[in-house]
């Protein structure tokens, strides 16, 4: 049955080419032309060559939100890979070994389950949610606890050099538990006869982390560490819903995604996309650099 | 790759191992007991981290504006259900629901149906262009979408798809497309070759041979992706943002966002944590029922 094999390959991958050609990859094309272009929407565009890019080289907010994506790149990733970290090693490890397999402490799928509930929620709604905790008066979770206890209330969104920590904690708290989870998986495939022979001679708990769990879980890391550092280049729903004016206060917490939003609202279409292609070669260059440095040895177990 | 431990049969107990090395034993068990007790304050106080802004929310959404401004902790007085009701119909939360349930319905199926006609012809058939067009979708992977929006908008504007539901099903379709092949091509590549050679001796048709014989021994990997698609979809905010302007066709996390806005000017705090608690809710009984597919699903793409 060789009749048949083409129109079926191109009934097959019509439609989904179509699609992807039409929303995807002709956006992505244009937007690098566009970049090079004075457009307002109306008129058609008209070519201005690298006069965009000039334009951000000297705009304050374009600076600013790359700061805070340099300050994201590494909190995020590094707070929560390690928080992530203990409680999977808690979760995992830390109970010692019983009928074959390495334990975690007692409770470990409840604490699994819960934490990683804040991953299912959008965040959108996560930001929601945070507005009201952060809230600056007494009807504000944490300021609610703090007055109640006799303290002033922190203004957590409101003071330009507290906000974007901020935003982070939020991020945190939400990326934790999916971590946790990802270390889980390469923690159970790690033999407990390592860990045996580890405890015999000795290694406590915390030299059975560093010497043996780390080391051997180096690869999953490697792919958090990617995956977070895409999120602090994006962080878009949660600076445009939680942070006061959309990135302020004073463009305290913008990032590029708040910058190319509010470009493309106001109809500077051509510096919209000119922002976009930074965002890009950003992002890349983050990607590529993250596998060269992090590259290691792979540890045959 | 479910994180799932298995249940252990009753162990035989680990012979001891501390012959005439008791000293440093005794200590390696004291610095146990100091971790494990750390441990346990730490996974606790998580926890509260956790659970205790959505239960406050919960509770916040059947106090009244007095009893919000109060005291965090305490018990609203009554159950004030006005507060849900009001939110869901006056704050259009029911509206947003049900345009999100329909967008993410329409636009996961028809990802799962595209995304696996394609992976499945670029897994299983050589032609000439296949690896062209593999490449072609696994590139969207490296892209942010913030780059595109210029343009997208007004392709979606000029075919008249603007502030439609369907023009974000189609978009929503073929953002999800690069993960959905990506995953789905690795996956069919996986599938034993006999039972379609044996399908294939029978006479069935291609098309037979992938609904009937190919998919359904691709459901684990389908599974994944499609509870992925789901959450990812669900929780989408930019395109949404960017594609639908009239507020009857908001979808859930840009209505939330919305209502957040207006509550500010109404002071209508109350309605605020009664729309957050409806939006929170389904998605705490969908996670008790999935709870294992969910996990195993979303981390399915970082495992890979």
């Amino acid at each position: 049955m060789r009749h048949g094999r083409y129109p079926f390959i191109v009934g097959f991958l019509a439609a989904p080419i179509t699609l992807y050609v039409v929303f995807v990859i002709a956006p992505y094309a244009q937007a690098f032309y566009i970049s090079m272009t004075a457009w307002r929407g109306f008129a058609p565009p008209r070519w201005i060559g690298f006069d965009n890019f000039r334009k951000l080289i000297d705009d304050d907010a374009f600076w600013k939100a790359v700061s805070h994506h340099g300050i994201m790149l590494v909190t995020l990733p590094l707070v929560t890979i390690a928080i992530a970290l203990f409680f999977a090693f808690l979760l995992n490890v830390a109970g010692g070994a019983r009928g074959g397999t390495m334990q975690g402490v007692w409770g470990s799928k409840f604490y699994r389950v819960v934490f990683f509930f804040p991953q299912l929620l959008a965040l959108p709604i996560i930001a929601v949610l945070f507005q009201t905790v952060y809230r600056p008066n007494s009807s504000g979770l944490i300021n609610g606890v703090l007055m109640k206890l006799g303290f002033d209330p922190v203004g957590f969104l409101i003071k330009p050099n507290l906000a974007l920590w901020s935003i982070i904690a939020v991020l945190v708290w939400q990326s934790v538990g999916f971590y946790l989870v990802l270390f889980s998986a390469g923690m159970a495939s790690i033999p407990k006869d390592i860990y045996e022979a580890a405890e015999i001679d000795g290694a406590g708990r915390v030299t059975l982390f560093f010497r043996v769990t780390l080391p051997l879980l180096w690869d999953t890391i490697q792919v958090a560490w990617v995956y977070l550092g895409i999120a602090a280049f994006d962080a878009f729903a949660v600076v445009d819903v939680l942070s006061v004016d959309q990135g302020g206060p004073d463009g305290s917490t913008t990032v590029l995604a708040e910058e190319i939003y509010r470009n493309f609202k106001f109809s500077q279409l051509g510096y919209a996309s000119a922002l976009g292609v930074a965002l890009f070669f950003l992002t890349l260059t983050f990607a590529a650099l993250t596998l060269r440095v992090t590259r290691r040895e792979a540890i045959e177990y | 790759m479910t994180t799932k431990t298995q249940p252990v049969p009753p162990a035989p107990t680990r012979p001891p191992t501390d012959g005439g090395r008791g000293g440093a034993h005794a200590a390696a068990h004291k610095e146990v007991r100091i971790f494990s007790r750390l441990g346990y304050l730490a996974l606790i106080a998580w926890t509260v981290i956790v659970i205790g802004p959505i239960l406050w929310t919960f509770l916040a959404s059947f106090k009244n504006t007095a009893e919000i401004f109060s005291s965090p902790w305490t018990m609203p007085a009554e159950l004030r259900v006005e507060n849900w009701s009001r939110a869901w119909t006056t704050a259009h939360v029911g509206q947003y629901f049900v345009n999100s349930v329909l967008v993410v319905a329409f636009s996961t199926a028809g990802t799962m149906l595209l995304g696996s006609m394609a992976a499945y012809v670029l897994a299983r058939y050589s032609f000439f262009g296949n690896r062209l067009v593999y490449y072609l979708f696994v590139a969207g992977l490296a892209f942010p979408m913030f780059l595109a929006i210029v343009p997208l908008f007004y392709i979606v504007k000029n075919l008249g798809l603007f502030n439609t539901h369907t023009g974000l099903v189609l978009v929503y379709i073929a953002y999800s497309l690069p993960f959905t092949v990506f995953f789905l091509t690795a996956f069919f590549k996986t599938l034993p070759t006999s039972v379609a050679e044996a399908g294939v001796i029978d006479g069935c048709s291609h098309t037979r041979l992938f609904f009937q014989v190919m998919l359904p021994m691709a459901k684990p990997g389908m599974v994944s992706v499609a509870i992925f698609n789901i959450i990812g979809q669900w929780a989408q905010y930019l395109l949404p943002v960017l594609l639908i302007s009239d507020q009857n066709k908001y979808v859930l996390t840009q209505g939330i966002a919305q209502i957040s806005i207006n509550a500010g000017y109404q002071a209508d705090w109350s309605g605020l944590f009664a729309a957050l608690s409806m939006s929170i809710l389904p998605m705490i009984v969908v996670y008790g029922i999935f709870q294992r597919q969910i996990q195993a699903g979303l981390t399915a793409g970082a495992v890979k």
